[in-house]
């Protein structure tokens, strides 16, 4: 659905980290690879360096909580924030970077918050991207529950925020990378490209 | 515009559980202790395997009210057995809203030529296989995900290693066929020809692939996961042990970091005893729980 993103600014191949403690990290590195980008999965602190942008992928949120905690990743990951790197979460993701987890972005998630897997679902969804609505997976999905005047919401179901930015900082409640569609990581790597030429 | 339940949405919710544990519990306290050692799902049964095993009689799927109670004490996905082919259990699972549900061969068969058409419900399946054909059969039937069987309830890894280098042995194998080849074998391993085909063409599985059935301590997670396992289940080898939530979360830490020897190994220190074993050689025929279905 979208062309590959060139080289970095640096002519430098641009490289990814997907957080790979527990969830469908695979499923994103496929993606990010189908886009070009070189891609490291990240388990402890040491991965993070040198990365040029970060993916939180799906999984249970309790799982990555306390796999964060006992690798001591969560002052690294905010470091890394600190360092203009952009960060993208998927459902468990948008959790995890939430006030109540890493705070990178300032919105409060309501976990679960459209029911058990019986109420598990896709539908299209409009989140203003170039071709037309994505067709999004939920799955256990959270929605935004509140949200900071800086937080820009891209997308709603049933008026609950599931898709937002702010900053380096995206997040959707439902899975991109199940998907064939592209776009969503297209963006997330346009911004990735951004924060690199603004960095050089 | 909203589509509840879809394939995608049910093979989805397996890949979520990727690189985790799904952990056995009988009570609230053990579904708690699974969730806080890093769990990413539990199974609600009223007896682990070990128990099935000692006990005897017809094991049958839990109790609603015991099921409910687990789900009112975690976030976590839960999880509950059917026994196999009992399509009216599954109803009730499903009217109780759990995440998944486990045509199990755990639970003493219900019916003996069928298993349940599980494209029927909103809730999806994991299926046990203990090779290639019987995987695919399982998701011709509508299974959202796969567990090699194992020998459940003995705390010996040896079966659920045999059935994961037969269901990857034979994926291989499948690589390179020609069409005709593909047909013949999908009569071979007595699978739907359109899933034999899309695992020749992909080298994996349609669905996630768990491993269950003998794992008792890191390492043994270490080693399913080496050899291609996506996730594990640990029926017995948790609460069975001296130290449950020591050992619980050891087995998740190593299941992430499994081809990292140094932290498998700082995994596996001062856990105390692992479950009581029984070796899967010496059980009789009629004991063996993964001859269970076909």
């Amino acid at each position: 659905m979208s062309g590959l993103p060139s080289p970095g600014a640096t002519g430098e191949q641009i490289s990814v980290g997907v957080l790979a403690l527990q969830g469908d990290f695979e499923a994103h590195r496929a993606v990010l690879e189908r886009l070009g980008v070189s891609v490291r999965e990240v388990r402890v602190p040491a991965d993070l360096e040198r990365l040029d942008g970060l993916v939180i992928p799906g999984g249970e949120s309790t799982t990555i909580t306390l796999g964060i905690e006992r690798e001591s990743l969560a002052e690294p990951l905010r470091a890394f924030h600190r360092a203009g790197k952009p960060i993208f979460g998927t459902c468990a993701g948008l959790i995890m970077l939430d006030r109540d987890h890493l705070g990178l972005i300032d919105i409060r998630a309501e976990r679960n918050a459209f029911g058990r897997q019986v109420r598990s679902f896709e539908a299209p969804l409009e989140i203003g991207l170039a071709g037309g609505p994505v067709e999004a997976i939920f799955i256990r999905a959270p929605w935004i529950a509140e949200h900071g005047p800086n937080v820009e919401i891209l997308g709603q179901v049933d008026g609950h925020g599931v898709a937002a930015r702010e900053g380096s900082v995206l997040v959707v409640a439902f899975h991109p990378e199940l998907g064939d569609d592209d776009r969503v990581h297209a963006l997330f790597l346009q911004g990735v490209r951004d924060a690199r030429l603004a960095a050089a | 515009m909203r589509d509840e339940s879809t394939f995608k949405v049910k093979a989805g919710l397996a890949e979520m559980l990727k690189g985790g544990v799904i952990m056995d519990v009988i009570d609230q306290e053990q579904a708690r202790i699974a969730e806080a050692a890093g769990a990413c799902a539990v199974m609600a049964l009223e007896r682990v395997p070990s128990d099935i095993r000692r006990d005897g009689g017809v094991a049958r799927m839990s109790d609603p009210e015991m099921i409910q109670s687990i789900q009112q004490s975690v976030t976590i996905p839960v999880m509950a057995k059917a026994r196999i082919g009992h399509f009216a259990e599954a109803g009730v699972l499903e009217a109780l809203e759990v995440d998944y549900i486990d045509e199990s061969e755990v639970l003493t068969p219900a019916d003996e030529a069928n298993h349940i058409d599980k494209w029927s419900y909103k809730v999806p399946f994991v299926c046990g296989a203990t090779n290639l054909g019987e995987a695919l059969r399982r998701i011709g039937e509508g299974a959202a995900m796969i567990r090699s069987k194992g020998e459940a309830g003995t705390g010996d890894i040896v079966e659920a290693v045999r059935h994961l280098r037969t269901i990857n042995g034979e994926i291989k194998r499948l690589g390179g066929l020609s069409e005709a080849e593909i047909a013949t074998a999908a009569k071979e391993h007595a699978a739907p020809l359109e899933l034999v085909r899309a695992v020749a063409l992909s080298g994996r599985l349609p669905v996630v692939m768990f491993c269950a059935g003998g794992i008792a301590t890191p390492a043994d997670a270490s080693l399913v996961m080496q050899l291609g396992a996506e996730g594990v289940f640990v029926g017995s080898g948790i609460f069975k042990s001296a130290e449950p939530e020591a050992r619980a979360a050891a087995i998740v830490e190593a299941t992430t970091h499994y081809d990292v020897p140094e932290r498998v190994l700082r995994a596996s220190e001062g856990l105390g005893a692992a479950m009581d074993s029984i070796e899967s050689r010496k059980l009789e025929e009629s004991e063996l729980l993964s001859n269970r279905g076909w």
